[in-house]
């Protein structure tokens, strides 16, 4: 039976109808950015259009051999591949000659391949090997650690070639963890962490009720921090009593500082916040130690913690980010002009996709791509090409068909019988989801500019055979299930 | 299946994928479908090249070509192509350019300087061909084209400036120049860089000269290189040349006066009665109107602006002088027709013993209005208006006499005079001035005022003001027996209905008109008089504050089926007798015989210069 095992049927239709349509949507809007008046057809291999054909032929045939591979040696191979990997990348590092500051490109023959881009897959695969061994708990310090050093290594690796973007884009595991068991706590406070640095940072520049050198965005920051606790201290300790004095005191407070700031003498309204937050810290603490409960004492820490975050914000801004990185944020929270330099790129990106309309100017009609007004219109900023080209209707089509083909792949994912294609199937979903969250909030200036592609869209050989060898491995474990299923 | 407790989890990655792509498609909502781009990107992609329409010519009455077109190129910049030049360590040889523009290494700093500061260039893009030098000769730009592609981001823009085929009527005519800030404002027709009348006819008539400019799309990508034409030109417009108009003036006429103004500060304003045509419209100081076109404008225009002569002022329409003894022709018929005199109305003349006002000129007494209008006679005058003012007494509170007053003022002001024509194309036009009743009554108080008080108006002087084009067309409205047509300077029938009546009705102009006659045969005109031409005129000689008084004459000519009414002034010249009566002359016998015959006096007039503060442009 296994001998006359159709893998062609097995494979999963719908995941490869989507793929096929989101493949051909992305090479006509290559050609659409980078078409020329001297490019002769679409398949020309001397433009990028016919390039991008040509890898795309590659990465059919390769996908095709992976789902002609013995099963086994895709099981077998991860941690050999992960070693390889970890080990090409760090050759990388020194052997790479500077393109525009990044050191990830490896020359191999004519082409040159990004490393990177074939670690996200591997440490896939990698990860699903390690958590798909029977022993493997997702439930103590150990195991959390060697799953997040798995992570990181690369990650750091890739950070050294100046290639943050790609480097993020490990922190996609976090879906595939917290589906395996990571307690939605982290993600949570995740979460948290952001916004608090970005309320901290954004309103950092404006005086507290005008009075110089009180933080806005250190009292939001310190208030939000306060709510959180409230909220913790409701969910994980519901105490009436101790909900009510830690909710009565700030707000007794207020009553007493507002009078005396708007009559009397005005002052940092900061400290007010501060004192109030130090008075629950206390209060936490020596209820932790007289009721002799633990929780008291983690949400005690971590109201201390947010406290030194938000103090702390704007020291990671000025003093851990690079100055480009800052500009970025600013520039995507208002704070900073820049029309010239990388805020140009976002301004035209934005008027690219604008001008685009409900039904878009038609292909091959739009001016600002055609043009070359937005930059990188063919890889990073593929995206305006779409909006301005296909309009609203086409642009928010895309992203219903990427949202159908990531369900796709998240109902692939659940119907698997083996932990190790679970594992790698949500690390897969979690990798395009990330790509196209990050490029396409990038593009439409919701998240700060982050160079990394948008998935079967932007122009790259390396990223797109990466992206269908990561698909593919996981479309091939599925049909290992059928032939077992039918076994 | 897989042991699974966290299967739930599932439902939640399916709700975080969805929200980041309701959020996702909310934004494209609001960018594609809210907010409005199409602008901005065209602003981006379109070069929108303007080809430039032919402003139409101005010809004079008889088919004369006075105002055409030359070709012109402007030397454009764009500046986003010259600094990628700089980028790519390829910038272009400036001094060469300098060199082949024949200016200075600083001048071409200097201009870059003007050209991307927004404060001064307020319509600067780095995309658009900003203009670097403007109104370069074909000659010049026959040279500058062979070396063009040397210079990227250097392009040539043709247009055309206007030229002049005779020196004169610079006043009348206008220029055209670059249009400001607020009349592009005003106008979204204009562009910067784009020309526009900025006085006289050019201005009157820009609407109708300008035509309408085309514009040709093009297609320019980020670093302003033009791609090539939008749609292959389907959006494309064309020109549509301006309109020709051909003026009233006769350019022989304006030529003679412009010349016999020579050296002296004045005006000559010359209408054809019947139509209100102004034949001739010339003001001194004066200027050679090639001198402001092109680069010669900017060189010229502070020089004519700081001469404390004040070529500027057109004289003719915006000049204010006392019309002095002219007004009392209209004096005259205002009186018969209130009834303040009769034809035969005779006035005692104490000659210089006269009071209130005594007489300049020794006649014999008691004097009729023919022989007071010949004679210029004050006294008649000032008891005939007081005799129209106050021949029903004062009234209660004065209210009959300033009834009669008011009266007087409506009538005069229905000669076209002490008001601006609202209906006339002229440019420049002012009020004049014949004072309110209330006027009068805020000076002097209601009751503080009667005909002694205002017994200067009687003689054309005290608070009468009037422009030389209105005491032109109150020579025309005594030549038409009492009524004018605007003066205009568009020889088009729809002006020709501008009709206006004065309220003096027909029987009493042959007295007054007998009176003109008599000036110029027997009276102060008399010297100068043509022969075999009967011409009605009267000579006026105001006193002013500025010197000499000024020298005035109006009147008209032929005496039967008037064809020229003229008025003319010369400031501070002296009796309106010695000059402003003979360039009268001169300029009639010009439109009349098309030569004039009094070489001697002509010559004589032409070189007589009055005021050595005038310069010639």
């Amino acid at each position: 039976m296994s001998r006359n095992f159709n893998v062609i049927q097995a494979i999963d239709k719908w995941a490869v109808f989507f793929y096929i349509v989101l493949v051909v949507f992305g090479w006509i809007n290559i050609y659409g950015a980078s078409v020329s008046e001297d490019q002769a057809s679409i398949f020309d291999i001397n433009y990028r259009s016919g390039m991008q054909f040509m890898w795309m032929c590659i990465s059919f045939g390769m996908g095709l051999v992976i789902l002609f591979t013995d099963s086994r040696l895709i099981t077998a191979v991860p941690y050999l591949l992960y070693g390889l990997i970890i080990l090409l990348l760090i050759v990388t590092v020194f052997v790479a000659e500077d393109i525009k500051g990044s050191r990830s490109w490896l020359p191999l023959g004519p082409f040159k391949i990004q490393p990177a881009e074939f670690s996200k897959f591997i440490t896939a695969l990698a990860l699903a090997k390690l958590m798909s061994h029977p022993q493997f708990k997702l439930n103590s310090v150990r195991s959390y650690a060697i799953v997040c050093s798995m992570i990181l290594l690369p990650m750091f690796i890739i950070v050294a070639q100046s290639e943050t973007g790609s480097a993020l884009v490990f922190l996609s595991f976090v879906f595939m963890l917290y589906r395996e068991g990571l307690p939605g706590l982290i993600p949570a406070l995740g979460f948290c962490a952001i916004v608090l640095f970005v309320v901290v940072l954004r309103f950092s520049v404006v005086d507290l009720l005008g009075v110089e050198g009180a933080s806005t965005g250190l009292f939001l920051g310190l208030l939000l921090a306060y709510l959180l606790m409230l909220i913790f201290v409701r969910v994980y300790q519901y105490d009436k009593k101790h909900l009510f004095v830690l909710s009565i005191v700030p707000l007794g407070v207020f009553a007493l500082a507002l009078p005396l700031f708007k009559w009397v003498v005005r002052f940092n309204l900061v400290y007010v916040m501060l004192a109030i937050v130090v008075f629950a810290v206390i209060y936490l603490i020596v209820l932790a130690y007289f009721k002799w409960r633990r929780t008291y004492l983690f949400i005690g820490l971590f109201m201390l913690g947010c406290l030194g975050y938000c103090f702390s914000t704007e020291y990671i801004f000025n003093d851990v980010l690079q100055s480009h990185q800052q500009k970025r944020i600013q520039l995507l929270l208002g704070m900073a002009d820049d029309p010239t330099g990388i805020g140009y790129n976002t301004a035209q990106a934005r008027i690219a996709i604008g001008s685009g309309g409900f039904w878009g100017k038609g292909f091959l009609q739009g001016t600002q791509t055609k043009l070359k007004y937005v930059p990188e219109q063919d890889t990073d900023f593929i995206f305006c090409t779409v909006g301005e080209e296909w309009g609203f209707v086409g642009s928010a089509g895309m992203l219903i068909v990427y949202l159908l083909f990531l369900y796709r792949l998240l109902l692939i994912a659940e119907r698997q019988d083996t932990r190790f294609a679970r594992v790698y199937g949500y690390g897969v979903v979690g990798i395009f989801a990330f790509h196209l969250f990050i490029n396409v909030g990038m593009v439409l200036g919701l998240v700060p500019v982050i160079g990394i592609p948008l998935p079967f869209f932007s122009y790259g050989g390396s990223s797109f055979l990466s992206f269908t060898i990561l698909l593919f491995l996981f479309l091939k474990l599925d049909t290992m299930r059928i032939e077992r299923v039918r076994n | 299946m897989l042991n699974d407790k966290y299967k739930d989890r599932s439902i939640i990655i399916h709700i975080v994928l969805a929200l980041f792509i309701i959020l996702f498609i909310g934004r494209l909502a609001q960018l594609q479908l809210y907010e409005d781009y199409t602008g901005v990107a065209e602003d981006n992609a379109f070069y929108r090249k303007p080809i430039y329409a032919p402003r139409g010519l101005i010809y004079d009455r008889n088919g004369k070509l006075l105002v055409y077109n030359q070709p012109t190129y402007d030397l454009m910049v764009t500046m986003k192509e010259l600094n990628d030049q700089k980028k790519a360590k390829t910038p272009i040889d400036t001094l060469e350019l300098c060199g082949l523009l024949g200016i200075t290494y600083e001048q071409f700093c200097d201009r870059m300087a003007y050209i991307k500061d927004r404060r001064k260039n307020y319509g600067y893009s780095p995309l658009t061909p900003q203009r670097f030098m403007t109104q370069l000769s074909p000659k010049d730009y026959a040279m500058l084209q062979e070396h063009l592609r040397k210079f990227p981001g250097f392009s040539v823009q043709s247009r055309t400036l206007r030229n002049y085929n005779y020196p004169c009527g610079a006043h009348v005519l206008g220029s055209i120049g670059e249009v400001g800030k607020r009349q592009i404002e005003r106008d979204s027709y204009y562009r910067p860089g784009d020309y526009a009348g900025s006085d006289g006819l050019e201005l009157t008539y820009e609407k109708v000269l300008r035509g309408e400019n085309g514009e040709e799309i093009l297609l320019r990508d980020s670093r302003g290189r033009i791609q090539g034409k939008y749609k292959d030109g389907a959006h494309d417009k064309m020109p549509i040349a301006g309109v020709d108009i051909t003026t009233t003036l006769d350019v022989d006429l304006q030529m003679i006066a412009e010349e016999l103004l020579q050296g002296k500060i004045g005006s000559i304003v010359a209408i054809e009665p019947a139509t209100g045509e102004i034949l001739a419209m010339a003001s001194n100081p004066t200027w050679n109107p090639s001198l402001l076109v092109g680069r010669l404008r900017s060189e010229y225009y502070p020089i004519l602006q700081n001469d404390s002569t004040k070529p500027f002022l057109n004289r003719a329409t915006g000049g204010l002088y006392s019309p002095g003894s002219t007004f009392k022709t209209l004096q005259a018929l205002v009186c018969l027709e209130h009834g303040g005199i009769t034809r035969h109305t005779k006035f005692p003349c104490s000659g210089p013993n006269s009071k209130p006002i005594k007489c300049t000129h020794n006649h014999g007494s008691p004097v009729s209005l023919e022989e007071a209008i010949q004679e210029s006679c004050n006294p008649y005058f000032w008891l005939a208006y007081k005799e129209t003012l106050e021949r029903d007494g004062y009234g209660e509170r004065n209210a009959t006499f300033k009834k009669n007053y008011t009266r007087w003022r409506e009538d005069i002001l229905s000669f076209g005079l002490g008001f601006k024509w609202e209906d006339s194309d002229v440019y420049g036009l002012k009020d004049g001035a014949i004072y309110r009743a209330e006027t009068y009554n805020k000076i002097y108080g209601e009751r503080g005022w009667k005909a002694l008080t205002i017994r200067s108006n009687s003689i054309g002087q005290g608070e009468v003001l009037v422009t030389p084009i209105q005491l032109a067309n109150a020579a025309a409205v005594i030549a038409n027996e009492g009524y004018y047509i605007t003066p205009h300077l568009n020889k088009t029938d729809s002006l020709l209905d501008n009709r206006h009546d004065a309220n003096v009705s027909q029987k009493h102009y042959d007295v007054v008109q007998e009176g003109m006659w008599r000036v110029c045969e027997y009276g102060t005109a008399h010297y100068y008089k043509l022969p075999d031409l009967a011409v009605c005129g009267k000579t006026g000689t105001t006193d002013n504050s500025h010197g000499k008084p000024h020298s005035i004459f109006f009147g008209y000519a032929p005496r039967e089926n008037p064809q020229i009414a003229i008025a003319v002034v010369i400031e501070n010249a002296g009796f309106g007798s010695q000059f402003a009566c003979p360039i009268a002359m001169l300029c009639i016998e010009q439109y009349l015989y098309r030569e004039i015959t009094q070489k001697a006096l002509f010559n004589r007039m032409k070189t007589l210069v009055l005021n050595s503060g005038v310069k010639h442009y």
